[in-house]
């Protein structure tokens, strides 16, 4: 009898096992699911209408066939720039606060629970609030007053995952470099910070990526722009935008090259994002975690 | 060269808990002196206090007097100054993941400012084969990570680390807790050797490890130091009641 009980144990052992494992593989393709669906269904609308002229030349006027959307990829990178270069440093500078500083410090439990309001606030009233700040003194929409409204977006996500990527960095790292007659602020730059660079990288490429796909917070500050422009005091063509407008026109050419703006946007942000791990990761070491 | 260490009347705290009451004890140059006693009996605590780490957690105290030396710890030098003459050896090793083994063992200085190369890769050569591990890492120092060698070799890596900054002390907190026998018996092959030019202080579960390499012991009970006396004094003939039930093992 013990073994019969035994032997029927063990089958619903592995039966329980290979029936977890089914539904954790499950719930894994319904999380790629949705992104491969939306990566074919855009190749599959977008790719005949990318051609050459699409990254070489500006829209056409309505009626005329061609164009491109040059203006619009060069304006996103004009206004991603502007953004990383506000929302990177500031964000990652209080994330360091926040986890190796301000620890315990009623400071540090103001700048959390700001961050999170701030990561909550819909897009379009950050836009709202880059243009009364920016637009309306100056008197005209600009690249500017756009790469500020993306870079206060990006501060949130950066401070917050940089504070937790440099939580998970073990205290016995920091307390080798304190041992080691490293002044605190040596030990914090160039011991903690650099190991927890790796998480630190990927919150900001995070928050590079959702900004880049932006499109309310433009409306009231990058504008839009048909004609080349790179001027920061002028308004600026953006991708987001220019699909926004294309995809709401009632021109057939207009939907073929919104569906290649969208492609195109995909695809820049996946570049952008692997160049980056590219980057950051060469020259690292045999078997560093 | 090592440097004596008299201790008086320190005390220390961690919030309202009084981890160390009253300690007062000299501990000689150029010898390994260890520490034993039950967990929570305040040695670890003990070393922190030496080389000012203790003071790293917002709620702690400490009062009494350090003289490592002729300076006076407390009263008359900066911490990262006292952390550069007390060099720290800690339980599980902890070399930087992202840094070669080169650069865990040149941190101290190149973190510092240090920048000559020449005089670099002497001390790190240095510092290497002083912590016998030289022969296994010599040829891939700059292409491995300190975090891709054995525990037994990670643990020899964060010694050479501590060497290579020159200290005149070296604490170890339970060096050899966290490995198998065999990395344990190189650590203290290496303290046998390291002790003629550096103070060692050596905190251990282990008491065997204890008699091994030390020649003096102190025993911790509660926060407070029961005895301390010759190794062999202590393992022998101890003259109090509690040290003997310890090392006995009839507790702890």
């Amino acid at each position: 009898m013990s073994v019969n009980q035994t032997s029927f144990r063990s089958k619903w052992r592995a039966l329980t096992d290979r029936t977890v494992t089914g539904l954790a593989v499950l719930a894994t393709l319904l999380v790629i699911a949705p992104l491969v669906a939306i990566f074919v269904y855009l190749i599959l609308k977008g790719a005949s209408s990318l051609n050459l002229a699409f990254f070489t030349q500006v829209p056409k006027p309505v009626g005329e066939v061609g164009g491109g959307m040059a203006n619009a990829v060069v304006g996103s990178a004009v206004l991603l720039a502007i953004a990383s270069v506000i929302g990177v440093p500031i964000g990652i500078g209080g994330g360091i606060y926040l986890a190796e500083f301000g620890r315990g410090t009623k400071l540090a439990n103001a700048v959390r629970f700001t961050a999170d309001v701030l990561n909550g606030v819909p897009s379009i009233v950050m836009g709202l609030a880059a243009y009364s700040l920016i637009v309306l003194p100056q008197g005209h929409f600009s690249a500017f007053s756009g790469g500020v409204a993306l870079g206060i977006m990006m501060i949130p996500t950066v401070c917050r995952t940089s504070e937790e990527m440099l939580l998970m960095v073990p205290n016995a790292i920091r307390e080798a470099a304190l041992g080691l007659g490293l002044p605190n602020w040596r030990a914090v730059l160039s011991i903690t910070v650099k190991t927890a660079s790796p998480g630190i990288i990927t919150g900001c490429m995070l928050a590079f990526a959702r900004v880049a796909g932006e499109t309310a917070p433009l409306i009231f500050t990058a504008l839009g722009n048909s004609f080349w422009s790179t001027s920061l005091n002028q308004p600026i063509a953006a991708l987001p935008l220019q699909i926004y407008v294309y995809a709401l026109s009632p021109y057939d050419d207009w939907h073929r090259l919104a569906w290649a703006g969208a492609l195109v946007l995909i695809a820049l942000i996946v570049l952008a994002v692997s160049l980056v791990r590219y980057v950051t990761s060469r020259g690292v070491l045999k078997g560093a975690s | 060269m090592g440097v004596g260490i008299e201790v008086a009347s320190l005390n220390a705290w961690y919030g309202t808990n009084h981890t160390l009451q009253d300690i007062t004890l000299n501990i000689p140059a150029n010898h390994a002196t260890a520490l034993i006693g039950p967990s929570g009996c305040g040695k670890s605590t003990f070393v922190r206090c030496l080389n000012r780490m203790h003071e790293t957690n917002p709620i702690a105290r400490v009062t009494g007097t350090v003289r490592i030396g002729d300076l006076d710890i407390y009263s008359d030098a900066q911490p990262v100054e006292i952390r550069r003459r007390v060099g720290m050896v800690f339980q599980r090793p902890n070399p930087f993941p992202t840094m070669s083994i080169y650069d865990n063992v040149a941190s101290g200085l190149k973190l510092n400012g240090y920048s000559n190369r020449r005089a670099l890769d002497e001390i790190v050569e240095r510092s290497l084969k002083n912590s016998a591990l030289w022969d296994e890492v010599k040829d891939d120092l700059k292409s491995k990570s300190g975090a891709s060698l054995s525990g037994g070799q990670q643990q020899r890596l964060c010694i050479a680390r501590a060497l290579a900054v020159d200290p005149e002390v070296l604490l170890m907190d339970e060096p050899a807790s966290a490995l198998d026998p065999v990395s344990t018996s190189k650590i203290e092959d290496l303290i046998f050797q390291l002790k003629s030019q550096y103070t060692i202080v050596i905190v251990t579960h282990n008491m065997q490890q204890a008699a091994r390499v030390a020649e003096k012991t102190g025993f911790f009970l509660n926060g407070r130091m029961v005895e301390f006396d010759s190794t062999h004094k202590i393992f022998t003939n101890p003259s109090d009641k509690r040290t003997e039930d310890y090392i006995t093992g009839r507790f702890g």
